[in-house]
């Protein structure tokens, strides 16, 4: 199935709720990997996340990759990759927020992959994932100021009393 | 007064409180027990790297495993911003650095596929062969290094002077033991050395030696059977909903491999089988089951490139370098690439914003996903069993960390 079709289901069910869909298609693999659909409303991301994963015609029953992304017009976004092992077919859905308010539902107790690359994202982008049952940094320390892959992210003059860079 | 009154009302609480505490004692069915708290690693050699377990123990039970990551955190994806494309691919080779020719390989394709370039025939080869060499090096580490974990110390020397063998031909090849920059996007830093086939066709001899070797004194060693056997079990769709891939899905019982359901550069005109775990010795998707899927794919590599060997164009006198753009751009847009490596499903999730240094570049690292599964499958088992859990995940934290 392809990912028009697969928003065409998601419309019948959530209409209003789905956005657009995007193509980029410089080869045949990047149309299959590189389009995605919009998450208008990130409210309804869980259902629709549990949606994609229960409806017979869609099981997506794999959670690829969860990314973050810094669209540097004070939005940012996370990007889901979805498979389905078993009907064989992928999506990308991307919800976008506003840089003041950047609170996402959290999707790991739909595919419980999305737990650490959640807290990547909390992390590294300062996306709060809302409902997370571990909500803590992964990669840096818990203390660390700021969230180093924003775009207008600058590296502290000291952390603990050392000079950066050294 | 009131604090003589309290102090003596603390005085009795103490005394009730030692009373109850010794009857307690007397009782051995309520001997009282405390759950401990254990650190292993940063600096520990069963956690392959600089992982730190915090690992809640009762007794020798483990009842809760905590990992900690970001010890060998070195800012990959905010490195790449700021970088051309062809800058990125040695800090590519750095994340996980026993399989670099994977890993390069991974986010050559994904520029490749963003700017839709075909490479000669000729450089699907190399990459192929390389790619499979890389497998069995990569593998070699691993099955011998969780013989080591087990307390097998000398089959991971017979592993390691065959990896050697491997390694040699790379070094002929692009100059590098290590870390090679050889994948570029669209073609490869240097042709084929010339002795690779013949050094290849020795190695396949000596390797097939070695695999019967290694099975025979390894894999199916009573002492390794019983380490690893019904140990750190991962059913099926646990491992699929946790994101695993590689060996670690495939040892779960899981016929998922990217080679065959997606398939990439020339792997679909070759012959291979996709070993999954069966519950030889105990129960299916067991550390033993990881392990042997790891063995196997050895087999299954050295058949690939016998394939290779025997239908390469040698008398191809391409410029391995022909197809590469004088200006990497790729238009905007983005991708989800994903290539096989030797632990898994390795991705590459590129936005380009037009510009001659990529706007985003996450790494879905097999690794880390793959790690993120340990707590689910080691709660429960005994500390050894722990070690043999670990092993048998092979991860590399250079790739976990990014």
């Amino acid at each position: 199935m392809t990912t028009p079709e697969i928003r065409d289901i998601l419309l019948e069910n959530f209409d209003g709720k789905i956005g657009d869909y995007h193509e980029f298609a410089k080869s045949e693999y990047q149309k299959r990997y590189g389009s995605y659909i919009d998450v208008a409303d990130k409210e309804w991301l869980r259902d629709v996340c549990l949606f994609l994963r229960d409806d017979d015609r869609l099981q997506f029953n794999s959670l690829l990759c969860l990314s973050t992304l810094d669209n540097n017009d004070s939005t940012l976004s996370v990007v889901y990759h979805l498979e389905s092992t078993i009907l064989r077919h992928v999506l990308a859905m991307k919800v976008t927020v506003p840089v003041t308010e950047t609170e996402v539902p959290s999707i790991t107790d739909v595919w419980p992959h999305a737990n650490w690359h959640e807290r990547e994202g909390w992390d590294m982008m300062g996306i709060r994932f809302v409902g997370h049952p571990d909500h803590r940094r992964i990669l840096l320390e818990e203390d660390y100021p700021g969230h180093p892959l924003r775009k207008d992210f600058r590296e502290p003059t000291f952390y603990h009393g050392m000079k950066v860079p050294y | 007064m009131p604090e003589i009154i309290d102090s003596h009302k603390i005085a009795t609480r103490a005394l009730t409180k030692e009373a109850t505490f010794r009857a307690e004692k007397l009782e051995p069915r309520r001997v009282r027990t405390e759950e401990m708290l254990l650190n292993m690693g940063p600096q520990h050699p069963s956690t392959h790297g600089v992982l730190r377990l915090e690992v809640v123990l009762d007794g020798e039970l483990v009842v809760d495993v905590r990992p900690h990551i970001g010890y060998l955190h070195r800012c990959f994806e905010k490195h790449t911003e700021s970088m051309t494309y062809p800058q990125v691919m040695p800090y590519v080779d750095r994340t996980d650095y026993l399989a670099s020719m994977s890993s390069g390989h991974g986010f050559a394709l994904a520029v490749e596929r963003m700017m839709g370039i075909e490479v000669p025939e000729k450089v699907e080869y190399i990459r192929v062969l390389f790619l499979e060499l890389q497998r069995i090096a990569s593998h070699l580490v691993a099955i011998g290094a969780y013989g080591l974990d087990i307390g097998a110390f000398t089959p991971f020397l017979y592993c390691f002077e065959l990896r050697e063998r491997i390694i040699e031909m790379f070094e002929r090849t692009c100059g590098a033991r290590f870390l090679y920059n050889y994948m570029w996007v669209g073609g490869l830093s240097h042709d084929l050395h010339p002795t690779v086939p013949e050094l290849c066709r020795e190695f396949l001899k000596e390797s097939r030696k070695a695999h019967k070797e290694i099975v025979d004194l390894l894999t199916f060693n009573k002492i390794f059977v019983e380490r690893t056997g019904n140990v750190g079990i991962l059913p099926a769709d646990v491992a699929i909903a946790g994101g695993a891939s590689g060996p670690v899905l495939r040892g779960s019982g899981v016929k998922w491999d990217l080679r065959r359901d997606d398939p990439y550069s020339i792997y679909d005109r070759f012959d291979f089988d996709i070993p999954v775990g069966t519950g030889l010795v105990g129960a299916v998707g067991d550390a033993w089951d990881r392990n042997w899927v790891r063995v196997c794919e050895w087999e299954e590599s050295m058949n690939i490139i016998e394939q290779v060997l025997d239908t390469y164009p040698y008398e191809d006198t391409t410029n391995v370098q022909a197809a590469i753009p004088k200006r990497i751009k790729p238009p905007a847009g983005e991708i989800y690439s994903r290539t096989e490596t030797p632990r898994g499903e390795q991705g590459y999730y590129v936005v380009s914003r037009d510009g001659i240094n990529p706007w985003r570049v996450k790494q879905r690292s097999p690794a880390f996903c793959n790690l993120s599964l340990l707590p689910h499958i080691s709660r429960g088992c005994l500390v050894g069993d722990l070690i043999a859990i670990i092993g048998s995940l092979d991860f590399v934290l250079g790739e976990v960390d990014r």
